[in-house]
């Protein structure tokens, strides 16, 4: 009984001529389709863009998974760097007409970040969703505020029309239902989810969708390497059929993290050692808090007393939820909590513009983390100036940021007097120009949160899928990592581009009911009690009726069906050379049979039969050749091994010196 | 045993059970214990339903029961066994009959029979389960009988294939517990067995194979149920455990257990594949897929490291546990488990440890990195990289960076244990174990720091590493500065920067917490001591002394200058070209020292500079040999005296004393065994005074106010023998019985002084059986040193002991009179190693004048820091005691986790006492000292105890049982009155 099930990726827009092939799939677009779902499963995915290049972590997940009839979607994210249309994902893709609920039997985001659940209210709001929306809690109490952040720069800073309102987000996250970790929930009879810890940032989950036998696993992001505030991410041995694993470091191995650590520290407590002021510019979540925490630390171990600020924002919003969701946090701090909740910072205090200028050693986390716009741009162009301040780069930098430049050594930079650089090669010639002298130093250092290609393969340990399909990297990246799982682990695996459907063939038990007394009538013809690793053979008559499968007896079966039983018995004439008489070759075979059909009941029957079980064996002999004698055998359908290894036996004679009684 | 019964029964029986014939057979009668098994029985009839029978067990289970009626109780328990329908209770009783078996001086044996039968009409699994363990209580406390052992294997074996997995375990259990492996089971009444038991063996029935229990065993490995698969393993390494030896065969097996889906199974299937490593370290197994053959331990060492990745962190633990007890694993595979390749955009990345290596390579040693120096060069095979860590790749980087921080502990603890075996790996390591100065738990820091320390006679740090580790000395956690200070003192380095590194993070450090002075110091006097041809060539710098200015004298009191005192005085001691280097003030600071901190700064040969008293000389370079020597002499010299009556033996006693005394407080290495002998010396002086007292000759009314001081003298000879039992570390029994054969004497002498001074002889009787009864213990606890003993008081005593126990009081007074005076004098052997336990109390100071001020009746904690040096268990001996003025004291044991060992017969205190008192009108002092308790001698508590009842106190200076050792500390406190 192997089924199938498929996958769909993709749907970036320069993609969409790709993508139309399969849009018009039947099965993709009716979630009934396949009243005998039983032998047709799709797993369809159509996921989203992966950028080349830029940004790593801006890419726009979105992928639609169809299992066991059911259609899901897994994470609703949008694009950072598109200002257009392009930015979410194209749901008309999915049903031409026709509201999403009607194809959607549920959405499930995995954590947080933008580029994962971005275009959720727009979906929901603007193109029409209205079925459960599955997050975990802190995603849930985190997600609005991003959103409502996010808006608020589009709509009043960009000005921009056409966009998700405040009340759309509430409205979305009305249709939000809360996922705990390891609870699994019913979304209806057949289809339920279950979310994993998956580290990376806070409230981040993997999840398991599962209907019937069949099961996806989705990991979102995901960390294998525990941090200072989150754990490392953890499943059981699921075994599913599919494993969707994000691969952004398909092709790094990473340094441990207290090398990274060590340094970091070392730079930072170096410069405030020396009078300098440090400046790390960050993006508001995630990484932040797991500096913070580091840095606090640090404080708080060497009794250090120069002051880290924070330039707040949402930050003080989400650092409450931060505070909240211990349980979600690591090993440490959930243990320590009960003393002092790490979040509670001590040495870390709002920052306030005025606060740049104070002479001594300071340090200053700030935002936008790329340096092209805001507060960590002003900081940075006062302190550049000191050669004894720093600057340490925890993330990746766009290229045309002034982060970009700067580390790659630029010394010089021209800058206007305006706030957004990325304006800076449009601006036009006769902007009042300020060249500013780059002096403090420039570090560079790695905090990303994303398993590296061991962890992935350790991830795959764990759960043990059959099969296994990466999204969320680069393809050439991917072909590498992908090489590499095949060989490992002997297991298919998949990297669909954009709009491309994979599908994956299954091989789903099917469980069937079995009747009491067909199983203590097995149980009673004996033989040693059943043992569960290995199959058995039994005899019954399947029964589909009412969406229900049972096995049950013949006789039962017959009853029920109202059926007469008929009785098919198959006969065979054997010719044999024996020049003894018909009874006396009766019973040298009765003797032959004897001896070689040890265990079955052989009888010599006193009409001129020999009954082997319910075999019936006569003997005549033709007039003309007294010598040639035929076999008659006669059997019933049930006995038809035997009846046919008894017509082979016979077949190949008797052997000679078999006394006749 | 009968006769013994029948006995019972006419003294105090009152009921007779009589036994259903079919239980027992052979014994028509059964005499019980009435009390016990009576009221049971009668409990157990009463029970109408099985809630009350069980309510009834339960209580039962809490009395004890009598070796004697045990029998009998078991006997009425399986009665009710048989009547009870309720599988709870009868599950009770199976449990009970466990308990009872256990009962001591009981033989579990002739109950045995009778539950073995019950197994024959039990139906209930979870009863089955709970008779099995019955029966491995049974077996468990008959371990020799053979027989017995054979019939349980028996019954576990037949209820193996029981499809209940409570059964199978306890089967596998009793299996594990008793199973033989070299005699295979007897199955079918013939093979071995008869051999083995002799003969007939009851209730042998017919089984089907013989097998061993190993294989048996091994076969439920693959059980359906993880916990019966779990049992299996258990089982044998219970096998294991009991010396067995198990055999190669289930190695695969067990390998493949590691993959189980369950924990509890991988965990127990680790110290499975351990456990076969160590037996089978040297066998050659095939790698699969490739025709290559590997020695067993490194193949289990790569499996079990694989285990460091798993998904359970129970595993984690165990795996990373395991690995460090695997000291035979080859070095190629041991270094494995530190490697990462790293690798960005499939390129080869160095490790920051491999450039910080390099960097320090190239001479070039700078933190001001550009961007992108880390950046990838050499491109990457992709079909050689190995992303899933075959064998032990990486295994220690895995679990040093494990989320949970017992993974984490494991880890350091099993580098600790491999680096300490191979020097190597060591060298290897040691970026890993600095990087760990580093983790979120201090108990991690901690114990990685002193994993460290045990490590580092293997290793010499770097530049680089050094600067690591010593970023941790600002680290605001005591233990943590304290545990890096013992560090540095047992680390080598490798250059004079890093010695000048080393100088300025301690000064720091001393800046930033001055309370850690006295560790600092005496981690800059083993830098110097280490590291003397380094420092050299930064006197100048660390002086301040300039070619031709005069630079200002530094402060004297300045415990940064200090510290680079002792830095270079100490390595100047192997240096002698470095004294030319300092200018006069110097000079003369050294001799300050040298006298003030005699413990951190060394003698010195100062050319030209013998003004200095008692510094250069005989006792500077005083080797500790002549002073061996002339320990050895002083005590030889005593040994010429054969009785304290002697003429100037008095005067050569009090000789001795005064220069071993002085000796003691010279050589710090001899100062334990100066100063016992001088102790042992006194005491013997004492009891010469004591005897020449004129008393002896006086009338006995008149001698009362005489005998004052032999009085004396005898409680002090007793006292100062505790402390020379309890105080002292590394005597032998030799010395042990010399000190008892003085406190026999010091007894002696009191019991005569007792006879002297009261009147009638009542008194004088217990006093004496006393005493005889300590002559008779003495005689018992040191037989083997009796020879020894000849000439002295006790020898005289024994030839005279059979006189001794008829004679009347006033007979025997007489007799220890004279022996006491002829008694030769016994020379004390001093053993190799004495070492005298001390204490110090660093804090508090006692030099504040600010007295704590609280609210009386509240309390107020006083910090306490102090050093114990070779002090035996300190956490059951050590005590604080608080004195107050008025009188009061007050006894505080700290806790146990107050006591931290940062070395060697070293200890260290830090704890806080509590303190309260009413109001007072002014501050005043109290006394802070520690108590050194000693369970009260084995053979005197007696007398002891009345000795000192007066001892409580305070004036006296002695609570019962404890020895004050170190310096009291005074501390100003004032109580106030609270406000109303």
């Amino acid at each position: 009984m192997a089924r199938e099930v498929r996958c769909k990726t993709v749907e970036e827009p320069s993609l969409v001529a790709l993508a139309k092939t399969h849009a018009a799939t039947p099965s993709f677009k009716n979630k009934t389709a396949s009243g005998s779902h039983l032998s047709n499963v799709h797993l369809c995915i159509s996921s989203s863009c992966f950028l080349s290049g830029a940004g790593q972590d801006v890419g726009r997940s979105c992928i639609l998974v169809s299992i066991g009839g059911k259609n899901i979607m897994l994470d609703c994210g949008m694009h950072m760097g598109f200002n257009d249309d392009r930015r979410f994902p194209d749901f008309s893709y999915i049903t031409q007409q026709g509201r999403l609920t009607e194809f959607l039997d549920c959405v499930i985001i995995s954590h947080f970040h933008l580029d994962h659940c971005g275009a959720l209210p727009y979906m929901s709001e603007m193109v029409g969703y209205d079925g459960p929306i599955y997050m975990t809690h802190p995603t849930k109490a985190i997600c609005p505020i991003l959103l409502e952040d996010f808006r608020k720069i589009t709509v009043d800073k960009k000005g921009e029309t056409n966009f998700f309102t405040s009340q759309m987000i509430k409205d979305c996250m009305k249709k939000v239902v809360p996922l705990n970790l390891h609870q699994t929930v019913q979304v209806d009879d057949e289809l339920e989810i279950k979310a994993y810890y998956a580290g990376h940032v806070l409230g981040a989950a993997m999840v398991q969708i599962k209907v019937g036998s069949e099961s996806v696993v989705y990991t979102g992001d995901y960390n294998m390497t525990p941090d200072r505030h989150l754990g490392a991410a953890w499943i059981d041995k699921c075994r599913p059929d599919i494993l969707i694993s994000e691969s952004t470091y398909a092709t790094t191995i990473r340094d441990s993290k207290r090398c990274r650590e060590r340094d970091f520290l070392k730079k930072v407590h170096e410069t405030v050692e020396r009078g300098g002021k440090v400046l790390i510019p960050v993006f508001a979540l995630g990484r932040a808090q797991e500096l913070c925490i580091l840095l606090e630390t640090f404080w708080e171990r060497m009794n250090m007393k120069a002051p880290i600020y924070f330039s707040t924002g949402l930050t003080e919003k989400a650092n409450h939820y931060y505070k909240l969701f211990i349980t979600w946090t690591n090993q440490k701090i959930r243990k320590t909590f009960v003393q002092r909740n790490m979040f509670e910072f001590k040495h870390i205090k709002a920052f306030d513009r005025s606060y740049a200028d104070n002479p001594g050693p300071m340090v200053v986390f700030a935002t936008p983390g790329m340096l092209h716009a805001g507060q960590s741009l002003q900081i940075f162009k006062k302190w550049a100036g000191n050669e004894k301040n720093m600057i340490i780069m925890p993330g990746y930098c766009v290229q045309g940021t002034i982060g970009h430049k700067i580390l790659n050594g630029q010394k010089k930079l021209e800058m206007e007097n305006r706030q957004t650089v990325i304006e800076i090669e449009r601006c036009e010639p006769g902007c009042c120009h300020l060249s500013l002298e780059v002096k403090l130093q420039v570090e560079y250092m790695s905090f990303s949160a994303h398993a590296d290609a061991k962890g992935i393969m350790q991830l795959i340990r764990m759960a043990e899928p059959r099969n296994m399909l990466l999204v969320h990297g680069e393809a050439k990246k991917m072909e590498f990592l992908k090489d590499k799982i095949e060989q490992e682990f002997t297991i298919n695996c998949f990297m669909p581009a954009n709009g491309e459907t994979t599908t994956v063939i299954t091989n789903p038990s099917v469980p069937v009911d079995i009747s009491l007394n067909l199983l203590k009538r097995e149980m009673a013809l004996g033989g040693p009690l059943p043992d569960p690793k290995k199959p058995r053979t039994m005899h019954g008559t399947l029964i589909m009726k009412d969406n229900s499968l049972r096995l049950v007896s013949p006789e039962q079966a017959l009853k029920e069906l109202g059926l007469n039983e008929h009785q098919l018995r198959f006969t065979c004439r054997v010719q044999l050379q024996d020049p003894h008489s018909d009874p006396d070759t009766l019973s040298r075979i009765y003797t032959h049979l004897k001896s070689v059909l040890k265990g079955y009941t052989i009888q010599h029957l006193p009409d001129g039969t020999v009954m082997v079980e319910s075999i019936v064996i006569k003997v005549s002999s033709s007039a003309e050749e007294p010598n040639t004698k035929v076999l008659l055998l006669s059997w019933s359908y049930q006995d038809e091994d035997l009846g046919s290894f008894l017509s082979t036996l016979l077949k190949k004679g008797l052997p000679s010196g078999l006394s006749s009684m | 045993m009968a006769a013994h019964l029948k006995k019972r029964v006419y003294e105090e029986f009152s009921k007779v059970v009589q036994l259903p014939q079919e239980e027992a057979p052979a014994k028509k009668l059964r005499l019980t214990k009435p009390s016990k098994s009576a009221a049971l029985h009668i409990d157990l009839c009463k029970a109408s339903n099985p809630t009350d029978a069980l309510q009834y067990l339960l209580h039962f289970a809490r009395s004890s029961v009598e070796a004697e009626s045990v029998e009998g109780v078991v006997r009425i328990l399986l009665e009710h066994y048989y009547k009870e329908q309720d599988n709870s209770v009868r599950l009770k009783i199976a449990s009970l009959i466990g308990l009872l078996s256990k009962t001591q001086n009981f033989n579990p044996e002739s109950i045995l029979d009778d539950t073995l039968n019950t197994f024959n009409t039990e139906k209930s699994h979870q009863v089955l389960a709970q008779l099995l363990d019955t029966l491995l209580v049974i077996g468990t406390q008959l371990p020799e009988s053979l027989i017995v052992r054979h019939r349980l294997i028996e019954v576990a074996y037949k209820h193996l294939s029981d499809t209940y997995f409570g059964v199978r375990n306890k089967c596998l259990q009793l299996l594990g517990c008793l199973g033989n492996v070299d005699t295979p089971l007897n199955k079918d009444g013939q093979g071995l067995v008869p051999a083995v038991i002799g003969g007939s063996a009851p209730g042998v029935s017919g089984g089907v194979c013989v097998r061993d229990a190993q294989s048996l065993i091994s076969d439920y490995f693959a059980d359906q149920d993880p916990r019966v698969r779990t049992a299996a393993i258990k089982a044998m390494l219970q096998l294991h455990e009991r010396g067995l030896k198990i055999q190669q065969t289930i190695y695969d097996q067990a390998c493949q257990l590691l993959c189980d889906d369950y924990e509890q199974v991988r965990s127990a299937a680790v110290q499975m594949v351990w456990v076969l490593s160590q037996l089978y370290p040297e066998s050659i197994v095939p790698i699969p897929s490739s025709n290559e053959q590997v020695r067993l331990v490194d193949d289990s060492f790569g499996k079990i490291s694989h285990m460091v990745s798993d998904g359970s962190w129970v595993v984690r633990v165990q795996a990373a546990k395991t690995l460090g007890n695997m000291l035979q694993v080859s070095p190629h595979f041991l270094e494995q488990t530190l490697d990462k390749k790293l690798m960005s955009d499939l390129r080869r990345k160095r490790t920051a440890h491999e450039r910080a290596k390099e960097l320090y390579a190239s001479g070039e040693f700078s933190s001001g990195r550009k961007w992108a120096d880390d950046a990838p060069k050499e491109k990457v095979d992709t079909s050689a990289v190995n992303l899933i860590a075959s064998g032990a790749c990486g295994a220690f980087v895995h679990g040093l960076e494990d989320e949970m921080y017992e993974v984490r502990i494991a880890a350091v603890d099993a580098l600790s244990a491999l680096a300490q075996s191979s020097a190597s790996f060591a060298e290897k390591c040691l970026d890993f174990l600095v990087d760990m100065f580093n983790d979120e738990i201090e108990e991690v820091r901690l114990q990685s720091i002193h994993v460290l320390r045990q490590i580092s006679t293997n290793i010499t740090l770097r530049e680089d590493q050094l600067d690591t580790v010593l970023a941790v000395l600002e680290d605001s956690s005591r233990d943590i500065r304290e545990a890096l200070h013992e560090l540095l003192c047992f680390t080598n380095v490798s250059t004079k920067e890093c010695i000048q590194l080393a100088l300025l993070e301690l000064l720091k450090n001393l800046t930033k917490y001055p309370t850690d002075r006295n560790s600092v110091w005496k981690c800059l006097k083993f830098l110097g001591c280490r590291h003397p041809t380094l420092v050299l060539p930064l006197v100048p710098e660390l002086l301040s002394t300039h070619p031709y200015f005069h630079t200002p004298e530094p402060d004297m009191d300045d415990p940064a200058y200090i510290a680079v005192l002792v830095l270079v005085f100490n390595a100047a001691q192997s240096c002698p070209t470095m004294t030319a280097l300092f200018s006069d003030h110097t000079f003369r600071h050294y001799t300050y020292l040298r006298d003030s901190l005699s413990h951190l700064v060394p003698p010195l040969r100062l050319p030209g500079r013998t003004q200095a008293p008692g510094v250069s000389g005989i006792e500077g370079s005083g080797s500790v040999e002549s002073a061996q020597l002339f320990l050895q002499q002083s005590l030889s010299r005593i040994s010429t005296i054969h009785n304290l009556q002697d003429p100037g033996a008095q005067d050569l006693l009090n000789f001795t004393i005064r220069d071993l005394q002085r000796l003691g407080e010279l050589q710090t290495e001899l100062a334990g065994a100066a100063d016992f002998s001088a102790t042992y010396l006194r005491c013997q002086l004492l009891l010469t005074k004591a005897l020449q007292e004129k008393l002896w000759t006086m009338a006995v009314p008149l001698c009362l106010k005489h005998n004052a001081m032999a009085t004396a003298a005898a409680k002090q000879m007793l006292e100062e023998t505790y402390k020379l039992e309890f105080l002292y570390s590394g005597l032998e029994n030799r010395q042990v019985a010399t000190i008892h054969h003085v406190r026999l004497q010091a007894k002696a002498l009191q019991l005569v002084l007792t006879a002297r001074t009261r009147r009638g002889v009542e008194p004088l009787i217990s006093v004496c059986e006393k005493f005889l009864q300590e002559v008779e213990s003495f005689q018992r606890l040191f037989v083997v040193e009796l020879p020894h003993l000849q000439e002295s008081f006790v020898g005289k005593l024994l030839d005279l002991s059979p006189k001794l126990s008829a004679c009347k009081p006033g007979e025997l007074v007489k007799i220890l009179q004279t022996t006491l005076r002829q008694s030769g004098f016994l020379n004390l052997k001093l053993p190799k190693q004495v070492q005298r336990a001390s204490a110090t109390i660093i804090e508090p100071t006692g030099e504040s004048d600010n007295p704590l001020r609280f609210t009386s009746g509240l309390v107020v904690a006083l910090d306490i820091d102090a050093t114990l040096e070779h002090v035996q268990d300190p956490h059951n001996t050590v005590k604080v005691q608080v004195l107050y003025p008025d009188g009061q004291s007050h006894v505080i044991q700290p806790k146990p986790g107050d006591f931290r060992s940062p070395g060697p017969h070293r200890h260290r205190l830090i704890t806080q006492v509590y303190l309260s008192h009413s109001a007072w009108t002014e501050a005043c002092q109290i006394e802070v000292r520690l108590l050194l308790a000693y369970s009260s001698s084995r053979l005197c508590k007696a007398v002891w105890s009345d000795s000192s009842t007066e001892g409580l106190q305070p004036a006296e200076g002695a609570t019962e049982g404890t020895i004050p050792f170190g310096k009291p500390v005074k501390v100003f406190i004032m109580p106030k009155p609270a406000r109303r």
